[in-house]
């Protein structure tokens, strides 16, 4: 890889040779072969670890193989095309109802938790990006809940979370929180938050740093008071970067396994998510079923994001070439004159 | 089971998606193990067991490698969680790999790993049955063929605060449901007996939730699967266990965070004084006994074989049986490797260094190990008297489904009659085949 | 003044709610195992028999955290390089179907992540990567990138274009134009892809289970899963705690380190 790439990476260097303005004519007209050169790395990667395995998956779900047993008791082997057979299955009679519990579950997760991560994690990097005394250290530390390996904090959780744990003897209460219930889905909400906000606080930290001193000045001395200046300043200027870890963290809570299953468990309707539900059928072999789990929940997710960036995200896609557009009209009126 | 399933997750998915990958190519070399199960080939192999507990199965494996220059074994450890041995080794069997030979099964997944052809038949008379537990060697046993020799068993026993039951004159621990609460109830008169918890069996949802249902079920007389292999859960037996468990947790009988306690959870609550009569594993044993600070009943219990409701209780069969996978190379180094694993000297040592209940029946009455293990003679009757928990092929939807009807009965969220009908009614599409 | 105390009441709430939990985990850590279901907040007596535990012979916890920097490593650098240069011809570069690779990319990351483990598998074992490291790192570079692409275009969009622009004027090449002002610009947004990227590599366990099954080669995470009380049953609860004390505190304090070099170094070494 790396090889590929000192090869690539003089690249840029010819087409702006010619000096800025060659360069930008010449930019668009070789731009096109720079981009697939600086981009096919990237495409190649995810087009063998993640592509293929996806593709393969979609095909399956169309399968249904080891139905029934033979005569001496073996599982009937090969496969048999079922057409959606898998997918309309997932709707009907008791599974209907354990899908909607677990679509249900999913969304409630991702609304509290994306909501209150990203309450807490702008919070946080506000905060931080004060100036006082260590603060890098304080920087360093928000970064212990998102280090921890989700299998090590889940069970951190479980243990604050026991019936004679830590968390009831705070709040003087014995509250059953990893029993099938209510309480259930606040544990998970709480550890989940816990762990993430620091991911969107970080990023909205290194957003804030990049944003140069003499802007948030300027505001100032024009008398813009500190809400206006975070409000009509700070925030669109971070807004790229924060969008960004909104989209990924929604994407990651809409896919949520292992945190409810290490602190609560398996099989537990309270905190089952579609993710769970693909798990346990795939753990007893029935890989169609699995995999158009998974394909419904790519759907669920795909149209997610494309409300997201479609509303709020005009600076992350929607944008990318209005942008450019704009720049290019700016920098012609530049020129002009 | 304790813990969750981490990669399980991961796997599920995965293993779904594999089956494709590969192309179309099913047909081909694996037909089947268990016809391509001829025991042949000698040469290296592998062994796949959770990972070892007290250091002392290098031990065993290196005298084996000291004699066997031509056919070493290596140990592949997998992840302590019991789901995710079992996942990594549905992954191997997915991709036909041959990089496990010799698996160390747990005694319910057999069935399932049977009849999907991981595994080959074993023949019976080779492997030193006669020695072992009936019931132990019966979970190795998948429509009358033997797919797995038993190595290490294990059965709930009834652990109980001799001092207490002294104390309030209570000459002999209970046989039946109805002395227990008698006991009960002398005890609680005590003030040394204030704010202890009478009774508690695990029923969280989790395989324990199985496990306690099924012995409350056997013990009244019931089962889940009949001999035919249909569902037989909606009978008077089966509402009569059931509504054992459910009353125990109603009447507060059971602490109310019983919900909540896990296996270790149950341990704690034992070791704290707090518990009058447990349901639990052999392992406790030792633990509760240590005297550094951890358990404030060393020396103050002792274990009974389970209580029922007319007469002692039937106690559900844990353990780990050895098979070999049937896209193994060495097939018959790793049928001598299994023999030497479950032959009696191994056991014996096996059961000194680690305190794994043998399924060698002869340890249970050796006077040596008994001074060691005072338990072990209340153990063998347990697992005597023990039943499996249903031998079906789809085990995982078989136990969630019992966890799923019987969380709801315990918990008093749904009628025990209604939770039974539900649960027959679920069962039936599940073993149909 | 006043703002003093609100910042510093804000930065003790921000670091008592991020490391109260930890601070839990480390009391385990530091209990006796005999004393691990204690609730009192502080070890009493005060052991370091679960970190022992941790580095047991037959554990071999050592050589995993070399194999976990080294997977962790090799995957952060190669994702950095390569996501920057997509990162930069998605934000910078005119062409068509930016969208389309946008949505692409992202798209990878919608899937239950798992779907690519067994084909992975059969095609790792089918070349012979079974117990290598790069059949760690391939797989962890795939799950990185979209994240690292997404943010680095965003930050490095976040740049005012006339940056760069003013030092082509200077006479910089596109190429230097972007060594010199964009990437020590970017600096904190690049470093903070860094971490993330490096921590996510860090924590992967799936892949790192299923590709090695060899001891010499797995992973911390790998080993930590491995980890078992005396029976089956017992819970080694302080053991694991101590393992992720073990796991987590390094990265802090590399962060800590590097975060000071790194930016400071990058910042300096800008033309403005």
């Amino acid at each position: 890889m790396t090889a590929t790439f000192s090869k690539k990476s003089p690249a840029p260097a010819p087409a702006a040779a010619g000096g800025p303005r060659e360069s930008r004519r010449r930019g668009d007209a070789g731009g096109r072969r720079m981009a697939a050169l600086l981009l096919s790395p990237t495409l190649l990667v995810l087009a063998l670890v993640v592509g293929y395995p996806v593709l393969a998956g979609l095909r399956e779900s169309l399968y249904v193989r080891g139905e029934g047993l033979d005569a001496d008791g073996f599982v009937v082997e090969g496969d048999r095309f079922a057409g959606l057979g898998n997918y309309t299955a997932i709707f009907s009679g008791d599974r209907a109802s354990a899908f909607w519990n677990a679509f249900g579950n999913t969304t409630f997760f991702t609304l509290t938790t994306v909501v209150l991560e990203t309450l807490i994690g702008v919070g946080m990097a506000l905060i931080m990006h004060q100036a006082f005394r260590g603060r890098a250290l304080v920087r360093a530390s928000i970064l212990v809940p998102w280090a921890i390996p989700t299998a090590i904090s889940g069970l951190l959780w479980r243990w604050i979370f026991q019936a004679d744990g830590a968390a009831n003897a705070v709040i003087r209460q014995q509250v059953l929180w990893t029993a099938d219930g209510w309480p259930a889905k606040f544990a998970v909400v709480i550890a989940e938050v816990w762990k993430t906000s620091p991911f969107i606080g970080l990023l909205v930290l290194a957003g804030l740093q990049m944003i140069p001193r003499e802007v948030n000045e300027a505001a100032r001395v024009d008398g813009a008071s500190a809400l206006q200046r975070f409000w009509w300043i700070t925030l669109p200027l971070v807004k790229p970067a924060l969008l960004v870890a909104v989209l990924f963290r929604m994407m990651d809570v809409l896919r949520m396994f292992d945190l409810p299953a290490v602190l609560i468990g398996v099989n537990q309707r309270s905190v089952e998510t579609l993710t769970m539900i693909a798990w346990f059928e795939a753990s007893n072999l029935r890989y169609g079923s699995a995999a158009a789990y998974a394909t419904i929940l790519f759907g669920y997710i795909a149209l997610i994001a494309y409300l997201f960036v479609k509303i709020l995200g005009a600076d992350i896609i929607g944008d990318a070439r209005a942008a450019t557009r704009q720049r290019k009209t700016e920098r012609r009126k530049k020129a002009t004159p | 089971m304790r813990r969750i399933p981490l990669i399980g997750a991961l796997t599920g998915t995965v293993v779904a998606l594999s089956l494709t990958a590969c192309g179309g190519g099913d047909g081909g070399t694996a037909k089947s193990g268990a016809q391509a199960g001829a025991l042949e080939g000698r040469g290296p192999i592998t062994f796949v067991t959770g990972k070892d507990r007290s250091g002392y199965l290098q031990k065993q494996v290196d005298g084996w490698n000291a004699g066997h220059a031509n056919e070493q074994v290596r140990v592949i450890e997998l992840p302590d969680e019991p789901n995710d041995q079992r996942q990594q080794m549905i992954q191997n069997a997915t991709t036909k790999s041959d990089a496990y030979a010799v698996l160390n099964l747990d005694v319910v997944w057999t069935a399932e790993f049977a009849a999907n052809r991981w595994l080959v038949p074993l023949p019976k008379d080779q492997v030193g049955l006669d020695a072992m537990l009936p019931a132990t060697v019966a979970t190795g046993q998948y429509r009358d063929k033997l797919y797995a020799v038993p190595s290490t068993s294990d059965a709930g026993m009834l652990y109980y605060r001799k001092d207490l039951l002294d104390k309030a004159g209570v000459a002999a621990p209970p046989k039946t449901y109805a002395e227990m609460w008698a006991a009960c109830d002398k005890v609680g008169k005590l003030p040394e007996g204030k704010g202890v918890d009478c009774f508690f069996t695990e029923v969280n949802k989790t395989e324990s939730l199985t496990i306690s249902a099924v012995e409350a079920i056997e013990s009244a007389g019931g089962t889940i699967i009949g001999a035919d292999g249909r569902p037989t859960v909606n009978t008077p037996e089966a509402r009569k266990g059931v509504e054992f468990l459910a009353g125990a947790q109603k009447d507060g009988r059971m602490p109310k965070a019983a919900v909540t306690l896990d296996t270790e959870g149950g341990r704690r609550h034992f070791q704290s004084g707090k518990l009058l009569f447990q349901r639990q594993w052999p392992y406790q044993y030792g633990l509760a006994e240590k005297d550094d600070g951890s358990s404030k009943v060393a020396g103050k219990f002792a274990v009974a074989p389970l209580p029922g409701p007319n007469g002692p209780g039937a106690s559900n069969l844990g353990g780990h049986n050895l098979a070999v996978s049937a896209f193994a190379k060495n097939k018959a180094s790793a049928l001598d490797f299994i023999k030497y694993l479950t032959g009696a000297e191994s056991q014996k040592a096996n059961l000194l260094a680690t305190s794994q209940a043998p399924t060698n029946a002869a340890l249970y009455d050796d006077p040596e190990m008994v001074k060691k293990f005072p338990y072990l003679p209340v153990l063998k009757q347990a697992i005597g008297s023990a039943k499996p928990r249903p031998v079906v092929v789809k085990y995982g939807d078989v136990t969630a489904a019992i966890q799923g009807s019987m969380y709801d009965a315990v918990q008093g969220r749904t009628p025990v009659d209604q939770a039974l009908a539900d649960l027959q009614g679920k069962l039936g599409p599940l073993t149909t085949q | 003044m006043n703002r003093r105390v609100l910042t510093y009441a804000g930065v003790a709430a921000v670091a008592v709610y991020c490391l109260a939990p930890f601070y839990w985990m480390v009391v385990s850590a530091f209990r006796r195992p005999q004393d691990q279901f204690s609730n009192a907040p502080v070890p009493a007596p005060f052991s370091v028999e679960n970190f022992t535990a941790v580095f047991s012979g037959d554990n071999g916890f050592g050589r995993a955290l070399l194999n976990s920097v080294v997977v962790a490593g090799i995957t952060t650098a190669l994702t950095l390089v390569i996501g920057v240069f997509t990162a930069y011809a998605l934000a910078r570069l005119t062409f068509r179907f930016k969208n389309l690779v946008l949505g692409l990319v992202i798209g990878t990351t919608m899937f239950p992540g798992i779907s690519q483990l067994v084909p992975l598998l059969k095609l790792f074992t089918g070349i012979g990567w079974i117990n290598t490291y790069q059949a760690m790192v391939v797989p962890s570079l795939g799950f990185a990138l979209p994240l690292s692409v997404w943010l680095l275009t965003a930050f490095f969009r976040q740049l005012p274009f006339e940056l760069e622009q003013a030092a082509m004027v200077d006479g910089c090449t596109r190429g230097q134009a972007f060594r010199k002002v964009i990437v020590p610009l970017a600096a904190p947004g690049v470093f903070t892809t860094a971490i993330l990227t490096f921590i996510a590599a860090w924590n992967e366990f799936l892949i790192a289970l299923s590709m090695v099954n060899r001891k010499e080669m797995q992973t911390a995470t790998v080993a930590i899963s491995k980890f078992t009380g005396v029976s089956g049953f017992d819970q080694p609860f302080g053991t694991q705690m101590a393992a992720g004390v073990i796991v987590t505190v390094p990265l802090i304090i590399v962060v800590l380190v590097f975060q000071r070099r790194i930016v400071a170094g990058l910042t300096a070494g800008g033309v403005k």
